[in-house]
């Protein structure tokens, strides 16, 4: 049974379509990866799934709740966690600050601290900075920030938009450790979109690979690994 | 030396009411980034509220809290019903529905209760309590602007919802993502600014009398106030409005004359304007490039 069930989805920005017929899916507690070039609709597809865009057709089924045309808070509130592209950080406000908006929907205070713990437990730099406006914070503490931030929320299914983006290869290895634990300890599923398209296959158990709006090709992440196209394209050798 | 002095503390006494207003326009400009020009005559039509309410038979401080609740009320009815139907529209489209929203109030109130200029009671004794240089009126304006500008600050510091309500006017897309309800917080900031003009427009009435234009001149100060202080600056607002306050009473009594008092917030406006744009606060917070 998956968490997440995509059909049929067209979406875009005013006139024309980025998205053209997208299905997919993100089982109970697994990660599912979407690989693209630049502009091939990764980012927009995150976009549709949370309601963020008017534009948006076809079914989206989240734990057998039909989302599509809900408000993104409302979506959010079922216990989606979005990572967005460009991290989406509230410059003017503390780093803690932060973290208490991600979680604003919770009501279970002792849980709530003790997902504090944990986030800081995971990324011990941002307990340092604690109270440090978050505007200062450097790219690679703010994508840190922004997925706790998002598991603040203490989310079922969390989309990461390019975690990997803008970060030492040391600091992406830790991320995707830290993603790994995430979802194998908390049992969160995870969609994962990326550039870095060898740690992705890695961690994913499922592949989509995304043209021009268009899925090109899915399967078991280790199939795709192999596949000829897939290396040549997307993996450099 | 006496005169003077008197000369500042009821220019802290106005200017208390230009910072109430100005932080007033602050809230909806650091949400919106619009002014809402139509601020002052809300809290002209607030003040209407108190005066009818105390004219049949209830005490002073009983109208006066059920205005500020009333006042709050409109003002998130007006954000849920107009405002935000223009959300996405250009900038002179937005000017122009704040100006309308100006126009309605003040004819509306002119066509209720005519243009007839009234008494407003003040709730603070005639006898000055506070030495010679102020009166009791105006310790008190200055004593509930503090109360109001205190219980903001505390309310926008350490409530979840205050949290909730900065984070929104920030960063809307990021709070829709963690789960805030942003249409909400919007209309819950046009409720609490209406409720602060309504203050405003209560302290204010027994100086300047109770009549539909009364606040024109009073959101002129407002504005130079905000605009000195950083038009998305909370803080720069409360300065900014102390400031206008005592500037113009100095100047009108020394300077310029009262009858050029008004102009002298038309200076502060069009000198920040062209000078010092963010304000002494605007914008300083640090970022990474
Ligand atoms: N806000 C927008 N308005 C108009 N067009 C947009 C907008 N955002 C994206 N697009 C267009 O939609 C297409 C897909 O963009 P999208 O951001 O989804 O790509 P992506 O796969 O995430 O790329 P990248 O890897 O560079 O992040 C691109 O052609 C882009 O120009
Ligand atoms: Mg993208």
């Amino acid at each position: 049974m998956p968490i997440l069930e995509v059909s049929g989805l067209c979406a875009g920005y005013g006139a024309s379509d980025v998205l053209h017929d997208v299905s997919f899916s993100v089982e109970q507690g697994g990660i599912t990866t979407i690989l693209g070039a630049n502009g091939a609709g990764k980012t927009t597809v995150l976009r549709a799934l949370c309601g963020m865009l008017r534009s948006a057709r076809g079914s989206i089924v989240l734990d057998q709740v039909q989302v599509n045309g809900k408000a993104t808070e409302s979506i959010v509130r079922l216990g989606v966690g979005h990572v967005p592209d460009g991290r989406g950080t509230f410059m003017n406000l503390t780093t803690e600050e932060n973290l208490r908006v991600g979680a604003m929907t919770r009501r279970d205070k002792a849980a709530v601290a003790a997902d504090f713990e944990r986030v800081f437990s995971y990324f011990p730099r941002l307990k340092e900075r604690r109270h440090q406006q978050a505007g200062t914070l450097s790219g690679g503490e703010q994508q840190m920030l922004a997925i706790s931030r998002a598991l603040m929320l203490n989310p079922r299914l969390l989309l990461l938009d390019e975690p990997s983006f803008g970060l030492a290869p040391l600091v992406v290895q830790d991320i995707f450790r830290i993603m790994r634990t995430i979802n194998e300890v908390q049992k969160v599923a995870i969609l994962l979109v990326e550039q870095n398209a060898s740690l992705a296959l890695d961690l994913a158990s499922t592949a989509y690979i995304l043209e021009t709006g268009r899925v090109v090709m899915s399967g078991p992440a280790h199939e795709l690994r192999e596949a000829e196209s897939v290396r040549k394209s997307y993996l450099g050798y | 030396m006496e005169a003077f002095l008197h000369q500042v503390f009821s220019g802290l006494a106005n200017g208390a009411i230009y910072a109430s207003l100005a932080l007033a326009l602050v809230m909806i400009y650091q949400s919106t980034h619009h002014i809402n020009f139509a601020q002052g005559e809300l809290a002209m039509f607030s003040t209407y509220l108190a005066w009818a309410m105390i004219n049949a038979g209830l005490p002073y401080w009983a109208a006066f809290g059920l205005t500020v609740v009333a006042s709050f009320f409109i003002g998130l009815i007006i954000e849920r019903a107009i405002v935000r139907r223009v959300a996405d529209a250009p900038v002179l489209t937005v000017v122009v529905v704040f100006i309308a929203l100006l126009v309605i109030l003040n004819s509306v109130t002119g066509w209720i209760f005519t243009y007839t200029i009234k008494v407003f009671p003040s709730p603070f004794p005639e006898e000055p309590l506070f030495g010679p240089y102020i009166s009791s009126h105006e310790a008190g304006v200055v004593g509930v602007s503090i109360f109001v500008l205190v219980t903001l600050f505390l309310f926008f510091r350490f409530t979840p919802l205050g949290l909730a309500m900065r984070a929104t006017a920030e960063n809307a897309v990021s709070s829709r993502l963690a789960g805030i309800r942003t249409g909400w917080m919007l209309a819950l900031g046009w409720g609490i600014a209406a409720a602060i003009g309504a203050i405003a427009g209560m302290m204010v009435a027994p100086i300047v009398y109770l009549d539909p234009n009364m606040m024109s001149g009073i959101l002129l100060y407002a504005i130079a106030a905000a605009l000195m202080g950083g038009i998305d600056s909370p803080l720069g607002a409360v300065i900014g409005g102390l400031t206008v306050g005592v500037l113009e009473n100095i100047m009108g009594a020394y300077v310029v004359g009262t009858e050029l008092k008004l102009t002298v917030a038309l200076v502060v406006i069009i000198g920040v304007l062209i000078f010092k744009p963010t304000g002494l606060f605007g914008r300083s917070f640090v970022t990474r490039v």
